[in-house]
């Protein structure tokens, strides 16, 4: 049954999405953690997202053609090559030998607009499966009237 | 004369099914609104229709080994991929706004393959009860 599928479908979307949501979570909070070498700082985090393929030999094309796909994957968390934010300053006390001290690349403009949108997408794979409970609670209905 | 339910029911069980799966469809699209190098697909109505309405040349299985569940070419066309109005620079071309209007779209005709399954049905019943 297709409709049940559309379950599937949108719950991998709020679990992609809640995984974004966390790695934003994650560097925000780190997003001031000062370090004295450049190995050692917080570098941004971001989840790169994959279509979920269907295995055409588990689950054979139905009578409408192609499967539609089974929703999204996080295939990894990535962590950002971005040049780290450096800063003079001797009296710090994880200051270097040179009196520098690291912050991480994270970019907290960035990291709201990515959290909006997690949250947004988030919103609106609920909307869906709010609407395909409805469809299937109405198929349950039918001929009972 | 004698009834049969697939002639009486019409095509409006095919119709449910089909929303059902374009609603499956539709939802996979907005599943990867952000996903990279995703191109959203849908299902044409039109071309299901006449999937379902006049078969087109089944495919034959003449030798064994031939799997005809694998691939089924004569469908294979029906799932198309979106052209999009503006491009994204991830190369995903999904575009949640239309999809979202689309697959409410799609619930309402749902709706309404459902209603009229339903009074076909209900018809069927006073027919049999004699009211």
């Amino acid at each position: 049954m297709s409709l049940s599928n559309v379950f599937n479908i949108a719950g991998s979307a709020m679990n992609a999405q809640t995984i974004r949501l966390n790695t934003t979570a994650s560097n925000l909070a780190n997003a001031e953690s000062v370090s004295s070498s450049v190995d050692e700082t917080y570098r941004s985090r971001k989840p790169v997202f994959a279509v979920q393929q269907v295995d055409p030999l588990v689950e054979p094309e139905n009578e409408f053609g192609q499967a539609a796909g089974q929703g999204v994957q996080v295939l990894g968390i990535v962590e950002s090559d971005a040049e780290l934010r450096q800063e003079y300053n001797p009296a710090h006390p994880m200051a270097d030998e040179q009196g520098y001290i690291y912050y991480p690349n994270v970019n907290v403009v960035e990291e709201m607009a990515d959290m909006i949108s997690a949250s947004r997408s988030f919103q609106i794979n609920t909307e869906i499966m709010n609407t395909a409970k409805q469809m299937l609670q109405q198929t349950l209905r039918l001929g009972q009237q | 004369m004698a009834i049969s339910f697939d002639s009486a029911l019409g095509i409006h069980d095919e119709a449910l099914l089909f929303r059902a799966r374009r609603a499956e469809v539709l939802s996979n699209n907005i599943a990867n609104a952000d996903t990279p190098n995703y191109k959203a697909r849908d299902i044409e109505f039109s071309a299901a229709l006449e999937s379902v309405s006049q078969p087109r040349m089944k495919q034959v299985a003449t030798s064994s080994s031939h799997n005809t569940e694998l691939l089924s070419p004569d469908l294979a066309a029906d799932m198309m991929f979106r052209i999009p109005n503006q491009a994204s620079v991830d190369g995903n071309t999904v575009e949640l706004q239309q999809e979202m209007a689309r697959y409410t779209e799609n619930a309402m005709e749902y709706q309404a393959s459902f209603q009229f399954l339903n009074k076909k049905i209900s018809g069927l019943k006073s027919a049999i009860k004699g009211e």
